[in-house]
């Protein structure tokens, strides 16, 4: 039998000025006990006024996601032998990124609404076949990832992104785009991948990677993020700084093996970016942080020609297949 | 120990100070650094949105340059040692694919069988020095000095890929922190995204994201903050002038990378650690470590 140390965070907008925790002793639970266990024994024996929602109790329906020690997790999925193997304090907290119903319910009403907007459906043209739609089942396999996601909202809630924009998908509605944009059934995926370059898509990720640490269904939004990027690209959807970023780092590198960071961001982002930070690029160059602007200041690897015989070839493969 | 040396091209950019001082504490350490002259860039996640198995076969040939030195590779970058590792465990797990990359890879007279380990400067202080070993190191023991750990995302995260530290908890820094004599200061943004990716796309947000982080290890009593990252290091001190605008603070917060708070605790002068090329001044900082 182990015991649990739970720091709870409490608060009904109905009666509470501030949020407060409230912390529990639980006693008597089995060694095998989870974080959501524990808040269930709190509700039913200690103060039930604990408001969370909970369902399947086996990672399947998504519903108990909070915030556990700080970082979003299924509370059905976390084992309090390993978090707090010496019964040490566990914090619990509602989902971050959205407002807080009470207690460790939060509205998913924005969760929604982004994958609403990303259209999670597929679209065909033409006449069926006779018989069922065929997808190799490399490719099937391949979105089986993003066919992972329950839903739950943990991606969501720790999305460093979307804590500064509330206009970023955010990383479920990302993902389950890709699931889409990627099925070679969908017809609409250069129209789906136009929406999706546009301010708040796939470029405004920064690839932090907390929503593949967080997620409890190894869906890796981020990485689905990623391809979408490279689909967008392969589309030939370049018209917009994120692209160019992309393909200027890929030809500076190519050029020298060292990217040239004086150079990405004024190709990138255009002239008037370099005038926004020619302040700082001037004090930093006189302080000999960076390296003037001029020709042979840059360095070269100095396997450089194979560096360039390998983007070459791969590049030439990939523009074939 | 010998180290396979990857510098990273920021290092070799527009933070030339952290390879500088990385060159200057590695022989007080005892690490003999054999750098890579001929690797490319790791790629930082950019490269891979364009062409993943582009950015997959410059890490093999730099793992091969390393493996043909027999030695572990080190960066001192979060984002190399990030990209390095996804690209070694997919290259290290699945022959198939290790295969495909090596047929490009032996044109150039390289070939990888996936046998080098890739770790970080941070890693190496903690796992091959020690820090009981680096305390008895140190001349200048930065006593009183609170400092703000700002560890950089790949170096923690996804847990399958790096594994070494708790991504959720992570006591690294902080230990190398203690081990030099100053006082780690505890605060939430230490695991978080620095905005630097986004700069260009989303500049707002990145800032934001920037002083946010700053802002709390400021509000938390840090005198400084120390980062194993460049890239985190041009947003936090090189953008520190515009991030403040952004986030409508005063926030004046110098920031160390970790070889030069190591540096200034081995007895380094500052000027040979290149700390003078900071955005935001190391003056007070220095004051109040009596240099």
């Amino acid at each position: 039998m182990i015991q649990a140390n739970l720091k709870v965070y409490r608060y009904d907008p109905q009666k509470d000025q501030e949020p407060h925790y409230d912390t529990y002793q639980v006693d008597g639970l089995p060694d095998f006990s989870t974080v959501l266990d524990a808040l269930i024994k709190v509700r039913e024996d200690i103060d039930g006024t604990l408001t969370m929602r909970c369902s399947c109790r086996s990672a399947v329906c998504g519903s108990c996601a909070f915030r556990v020690n700080g970082h979003a997790k299924l509370g059905c999925k976390t084992a309090l032998s390993k978090l707090a193997p010496n019964g040490e304090e566990v914090c619990v907290e509602p989902m971050g990124n959205m407002k807080v119903v009470k207690d460790l319910v939060t509205d998913m009403e924005m969760f929604w609404d982004k994958i609403q907007q990303v259209k999670p459906w597929i679209e065909t043209e033409g006449e069926p076949p006779d018989r069922e739609y065929q997808v190799p089942h490399s490719k099937m396999v391949e979105l089986q990832q993003p066919m992972n996601c329950v839903m739950c909202g943990a991606c969501v809630s720790d999305c460093t992104v979307l804590e500064e924009t509330s206009k970023f998908l955010a990383p479920a509605a990302l993902a389950k785009a890709y699931r889409v944009v990627g099925d070679p059934r969908h017809a609409k995926s250069h129209e789906w991948l136009t929406e999706l370059s546009e301010e708040g898509g796939i470029w405004d990720c920064t690839r932090c990677v907390e929503c593949v640490q967080v997620c409890p269904k190894n869906v890796a939004p981020m990485d689905q993020i990623i391809k979408l990027r490279e689909l967008a690209i392969d589309a030939g959807l370049t018209d917009n700084v994120g692209a160019k970023h992309v393909l200027h780092f890929t030809e500076s590198v190519a050029h020298t093996g060292v990217l040239d960071e004086r150079t990405l961001p004024i190709k990138a982002a255009g002239i008037g970016w370099a005038f926004r930070n020619a302040g700082i690029a001037i004090k930093a160059t006189l302080k000999g942080k960076i390296k003037p602007l001029l020709p042979g200041t840059h360095p070269s690897v100095t396997e450089v020609q194979d560096v360039r015989r390998i983007h070459e070839e791969l590049e030439v493969k990939k523009g074939t297949e | 120990m010998r180290v396979a040396y990857f510098p990273g091209c920021v290092a070799k950019g527009n933070c030339p100070e952290l390879n500088q001082s990385t060159h200057k504490i590695a022989p007080l350490l005892g690490i003999e650094l054999i750098e890579l002259t001929g690797a490319p860039c790791s790629g930082a996640g950019v490269l891979q949105a364009q062409n993943p198995v582009l950015a997959d076969t410059y890490n093999a040939k730099t793992l091969a340059l390393a493996e043909e030195l027999d030695l572990p590779l080190m960066t001192v970058c979060s984002t190399c040692i990030g990209c390095l590792r996804k690209s070694n465990k997919k290259l290290s797990e699945d022959e198939g694919y290790r295969a495909e990359v090596n047929e490009v890879l032996k044109n150039g007279g390289h070939e990888y069988h996936g046998s080098v380990d890739v770790t970080h400067l941070l890693y190496v202080l903690i796992k091959e020095v020690g820090t009981e070993n680096l305390r008895s190191m140190v001349k200048q023991p930065l006593t009183g000095l609170r400092v703000a750990p700002f560890y950089g995302c790949y170096i923690l995260r996804p847990a399958d890929v790096m594994g070494i530290d708790n991504p959720d908890n992570p006591t690294s820094l902080e230990r190398v922190i203690e081990a030099v004599g100053a006082t780690p200061v505890d605060y939430y943004g230490k695991t978080r995204c620095c905005g630097f990716p986004i700069n260009l796309e989303n500049e707002e947000a990145a800032f934001k994201m920037a002083g946010k982080h700053i802002g709390e290890a400021k509000d938390k009593g840090a005198d400084c903050m120390v980062t194993p990252c460049p890239l985190c290091h041009m947003n936090l001190d090189l953008q520190q002038p515009s991030v403040s605008k952004v986030v409508g603070r005063k926030l004046d917060v110098p920031v160390f990378h970790l070889p030069q708070m190591i540096g200034l605790a081995l007895g380094l002068a500052p000027k040979e650690l290149g700390v003078a090329k900071h955005m935001v001044s190391t003056k007070d900082v220095l004051r109040q470590l009596g240099l």
